[in-house]
């Protein structure tokens, strides 16, 4: 396909507006292929102002006179304003960042054309996948096995090639629990919690149906998981839906663990909003994020209808239940709740940072979002088709990933001292997993990145956020590492609004931005102190 | 002491105030003349002073023994619940007596003995010295000076003896104005701006009625915007609401008329008065002390307590005054109805935006002092009441206490230098402002953050400035080491006999902020920090249920705790 087909016209004179506290810029408004180019000229800072397409959500065009004016709401949040000379050109050029930026084609998106100075295609690639976590597990216990029984992705589409699973069940067993779980996700191994000896598990719901079908080798499997853990051990299962919903699903085949079928394991239900109630909840609170003018009564009512904040607690709280039965009650966990890979991952994710000091490096969070969020098979391209602000109906869009972002967040400030990264980190994702240059968020699963190619075709975000540049807007100047597990308040007073994220471009970041500057300052003056050596002069008198 | 019938009461339980679970401590309850103790199990002290007590309630009898809720003036709420229901009533008469603010004599300031002796004691009272305030602002000057008019208390009781006035105001004109003010406060000077040359003045509401006038009144409005050669033109902010402004002309006082007064410009703020603020805190700390509050209930609460709605009014109306200086280079004066509530809201919290120097820490006492304390209250109502108190020889000063302890009150991110913000403007727009967690269950531990950011980087400044000295004095040494001899080996040396007390330092400051334990001991965690402490640990209940017999979580937090 050629972009230029879809590019009605080359270019156009055109100001741009980036909110109050920025300077407009004037110059020469260019669509290429992939980005949007603003040219003020060559003595103008900058000199060029780029847009992704890809980051365009929603696009309004007027035009009156001579003259027409296009809004770009960008996927960040960002809203744009540029004012265009010509009314043929603002209608030509509307119409080519609408067609340009709802492209669906992965292979011609723009990380299969971006080629950095500085990366080398591949590298770090390989940082993160499920076999190097599980030689931390084989570690510590015998009782789990690497098992490459998905190796062509034909027993779970959406699993990786390699699973951890107990090593007392053999392939085939996996596979007939595959059959009885949907879309073939059998339960497997993502956290093991090396101080109680208990692990974290996630599935999907199994397909017991109207008439409580069972499976024997499902069954079995958990029974292993139990006998592989500390003798006595008991399991829960943390459905993430309400108990009626559970049941509700048995008539579509779905259904959940029967008490009989599983003994040891008890059921808990936690339910989590996902799909279009979360979604509308994430539109409403940016819609009311974007009103500088109405009043706090107005304010505060409309932060509570969105609920968002809801969202988060419940999220949080389930994450710390999960957490707490491993930590405090000895018990094995399996999480899932329907197709096991949204609100699944959101929980199993949490009670890992929650439970793991490693997992709250910089290292280890990026192999965590790797290994639970992009490698078990989180549907990033249908969550994050479009953000907050199209006007289409969604369709499989969630701000699952956001909503898990948010929660770390949450963390963060009430364990400032714990993460090793901090806010921008966060922001960084949250650009990334919605539009990207990199390739790390393409697609919805391993198997589809295989098919595309990703790993050796386009750049991993990991070694772009990795590089020395970055990390002064990435990382947390005060981290501490703390070997404790962090417990959040779930208290509504103890959780806040995520103003960087949600007032990143309505609101001023001065204030927030001059104390983060003054503290990477205290913090590094202390490193140079410290690691300082006297003056030459002085540390090598001359005879 | 004749109050108190039991002094020491055992077994008794405090509850956990955010816990559905009945979480408890027990100890042993003191009660004192001045006040109530209660040692819990782990030696645990909790004071409370009998003059902070705001509400006691004796709740209905339990099976374990009978409830006793005490709210405190600083937002503490303690919930025991005592045994015998006859112990339980006698503390409950006791505090409801001693609590009782009788007279001023009886407040535990008047007996407190911090082993000063009497010099240091009047020192203390030295501190703020608002004489020297006023030369900081540039006063006296051509257009201000101190008027004696007030020396006895007779023209105004609650004002202080000394006042600034405009030069050309005469004493009649003041007698005459404030016999057309309200509690005779006329308009004084409350804060200059020695560069624009512009005043905030303050007063209380005219008694102008529906249509009375008084020449001295308007003489001294008047002379109040000559006071100033930049701008003629001054506002007259009247921080009420116009329907409460309006309502008060029936009762013969209400507001400044324009036509009257030349040279003004009249502006309603719409701050609610105190009776409306009252009930507005006392429904947010219902909302907020709500057990298993939801996050819909508490915003929603939020929003119909209203007090965030205030916050943002009081600071809307500061910000209008701080521009009518900056930007307009115009004088100010402020008044609502007696003038002592939200005037000195408006007018402070302006004075703090305008200038910098509120914004230090002793300029910040005298900030407060002068809009608190002598106008308004700590003890005592007014200057005139302090004095027949004799709070100078009978009581300490707390600004001593506070500068002693200044390191707890100091912001790590303060910067003297950054003249950028001389004139702080923040944004008023309705997001910006929140529940002040912080004040409000400043004792309520679970709800806080467990890491303190302030803590950690006020540590690494001074370890930085200690670096730094450390750096200085080694290069010094070194530099007479060269004088003296020249053996490259003893300087070496000596480098290597200071530098490892750094890192040790570090260490010890970091452990003693966040309070890591050892790692082997996995039940335990960061302090304050545990699944017990947080509301979803009584979901942990449902562990419990499944299998009585494996440990239950509260057995975790008694292993927890001790």
């Amino acid at each position: 396909m050629e972009f230029s087909e879809l590019i009605r016209t080359g270019q156009a004179q055109a100001e741009l507006l980036r909110g109050p506290e920025m300077p407009p810029l004037r110059g020469t408004l260019c669509v290429t292929g992939h980005h949007l180019l603003l040219s003020p000229g060559p003595q103008a800072t900058p000199d060029l102002w780029l847009l992704l397409l890809r980051s365009v959500d929603s696009i309004e065009k007027r035009v009156a006179g001579d003259a027409g004016t296009i809004t770009l709401r960008c996927k960040d949040l960002r809203v744009l304003q540029l004012d265009i000379e010509g009314v043929e050109a603002t209608l030509d050029i509307a119409r080519s960042i609408e067609a340009l930026s709802s492209l669906e084609s992965v292979i011609t998106s723009f990380p299969f054309f971006y080629r950095p100075k500085g990366l080398r295609l591949g590298e770090s690639w390989h940082f993160h996948p499920p076999e190097r976590y599980y030689k931390r597990v084989a570690r510590e216990t015998r009782a789990w096995r690497l098992s490459e029984a998905n190796e062509d992705f034909s027993l779970c589409p959406s699993y990786p090639r390699a699973v951890i699973v107990p090593r007392a069940v053999d392939d085939d067993a996996l596979a007939r629990s595959a059959h009885f779980r949907q879309g073939g996700r059998f339960p497997v191994l993502s956290y093991y919690h090396a101080p109680s000896g208990t692990v974290l598990l996630r599935s999907s719901q199994p397909l017991t149906g109207p008439q409580k079908r069972r499976c024997a080798e499902d069954e079995e499997l958990l029974q292993a998981v139990l006998a592989g853990a500390r003798p006595g051990s008991r399991g829960f299962i943390v459905d993430t839906r309400s108990a009626q919903a559970a049941k509700q699903a048995r008539m579509t085949g779905g259904g959940t663990e029967a008490k009989s079928a599983y003994p040891g394991w008890k059921r808990l239900h936690r339910p989590l909003e996902r799909g279009r109630p979360l979604q509308e909840s994430f539109v409403h609170l940016v819609e009311a994020c974007g009103d500088l003018e109405q009043s706090m009564d107005r304010w505060l009512s409309r932060l509570d209808g969105c609920r968002w904040l809801s969202h988060v607690k419940e999220a949080l709280s389930t994450a710390c239940l999960a957490a707490q039965g491993m930590e405090w009650e000895g018990a094995c966990i399996l999480v899932h709740g329907a197709e096991g890979t949204d609100s699944t991952l959101l929980v199993t994710s949490l009670a890992q940072l929650i439970l793991d000091p490693l997992s709250r490096t910089m290292a280890g969070f990026q192999e965590l979002i790797e290994r639970e969020w992009i490698q078990a098979g989180h549907p990033f391209q249908l969550r994050c088709a479009h953000s907050a602000f199209s006007h289409t109906r969604p369709k499989h869009e969630a701000p699952i990933f956001l909503l898990f972002l948010d929660c770390v967040w949450q963390l963060g400030r009430q364990f400032p001292l714990s993460l090793e990264f901090g806010e921008g980190m966060l922001l960084a994702l949250f650009d990334h997993s919605y539009a990207s240059s990199f390739g790390t968020f393409l697609c919805n699963s391993e198997k589809e990145r295989c098919l595309c190619e990703v790993r050796t075709r386009t750049h991993s975000l990991w070694s772009g956020l990795n590089q020395p540049k970055e990390q002064r807007k990435l990382r947390n100047p005060l981290y501490a590492p703390n070997p404790l597990a962090i417990w959040p308040s779930v208290e509504p007073q103890s959780l806040q609004l995520w103003q960087g994220l949600f007032l990143r471009w309505t609101h001023p970041p001065e204030p927030s931005e001059v104390a983060w500057e003054k503290v990477w300052q205290i913090a590094t003056d202390q490193e140079k102190t410290e690691g300082s050596q006297p003056t030459d002069s002085a540390s090598e008198p001359q005879p | 002491m004749e109050h108190i019938r039991t002094t020491k009461v055992e077994q008794v339980k405090l509850l956990d105030r955010f816990s559905t679970s009945n979480k408890s401590l027990t100890g042993t309850l003191y009660l004192t003349a001045t006040h109530l103790l209660f040692i819990d199990s782990h030696q645990k002290e909790t004071w409370i002073l009998h003059h902070h007590i705001a509400l006691v309630e004796k709740l209905a009898l339990t099976t374990s023994g009978c409830p006793l809720v005490i709210q405190c003036k600083n937002f503490r709420i303690v919930h025991f619940i005592v045994p015998r229901e006859r112990d339980c009533h006698d503390i409950y008469n006791s505090l409801l007596q001693l609590s009782k603010q009788a007279k001023y004599e009886d407040l535990y300031a008047f007996s407190y003995n911090p082993k000063q002796n009497d010099s240091e004691r009047l020192r203390g009272w030295q501190l703020v010295d608002l004489a020297e305030e006023y030369k900081r602002m540039g006063l006296p000057n051509s257009n201000w000076q101190l008027s004696d008019a007030n020396r006895d208390y007779k023209i105004c009781e609650t004002y202080p003896r000394e006042l600034y006035v405009p030069r050309i105001a005469s004493k009649p004109i003041i007698v005459g104005s404030s016999k057309f003010r309200s509690k005779g406060r006329f308009p004084v000077l409350s804060y200059y701006h020695q560069n624009k040359e512009a005043a905030i003045c303050r007063c209380s509401q005219p008694l102008s009625g529906f249509s009375a006038r008084c020449l001295e009144d308007e003489h001294l409005l008047q002379a109040i915007s000559k006071a100033n050669p930049a701008n003629r033109y001054m506002y007259v902010m009247d921080t009420r609401p116009r329907l409460n402004a309006m309502a008060n002309r029936a009762a013969g006082k209400g507001y400044e008329n324009e036509d009257n007064y030349s040279n003004i410009r009249f502006q309603f703020v719409g701050i609610e008065n105190i009776h409306v603020m009252r009930s507005s805190l006392q429904k947010l700390l219902e909302v907020s002390g709500t057990k298993g509050l939801s996050v819909s209930d508490f915003y929603s609460g939020l929003e119909s307590a209203g007090w965030l709605r205030h916050i943002k009014a009081v600071t809307d109306a500061a910000i209008f005054l701080a521009r009518a200086i900056m930007v307009e280079n115009a004088s100010v004066l402020v008044h609502c109805s007696d003038g002592w509530d939200r005037t000195s809201q408006v007018c402070s919290l302006g004075s703090l935006l305008l200038d910098p120097y509120y914004r230090t820490i002793r300029g910040f006492m005298i900030h407060e002092h002068i809009h608190s304390c002598q106008f308004g209250n700590f003890i005592g109502n007014c200057q005139k009441e302090r004095e027949e108190l004799k709070l100078k020889e009978k009581t300490y000063s707390l600004w001593p206490f506070l500068l002693h302890d200044q390191k707890k009150y100091f912001n790590p991110l303060y910067s003297s230098t950054s003249q950028k913000l001389a004139v702080l403007e923040p944004n008023t727009v309705s997001f910006n402002f929140k529940f002040w967690r912080n004040m409000y269950h400043q004792f309520d531990r679970t709800l806080h953050p467990r890491q303190s950011v302030f803590n950690i980087i006020m540590n690494m400044n001074e370890q930085n400035k200690q670096l730094q000295k450390d750096v200085k004095d080694l290069e010094s040494q070194i530099k007479q080491h060269k004088n003296k001899q020249t053996d490259g080996v003893l300087t070496k040396e000596l480098l290597n006999s200071v530098r490892p007390e750094s890192p040790a330092l570090k260490t010890s400051l970091c452990l003693k902020e966040q309070t890591l334990l050892p790692v082997k001991d996995a039940l335990r965690t960061v302090e304050g920090s545990s699944p017990a402490d947080n509301r979803y640990s009584e979901y942990a209940d449902e562990f419990s249920k499944a299998e009585p017999a494996v440990v239950s979580s509260e057995y975790g937090v008694a292993r927890m705790t001790c």
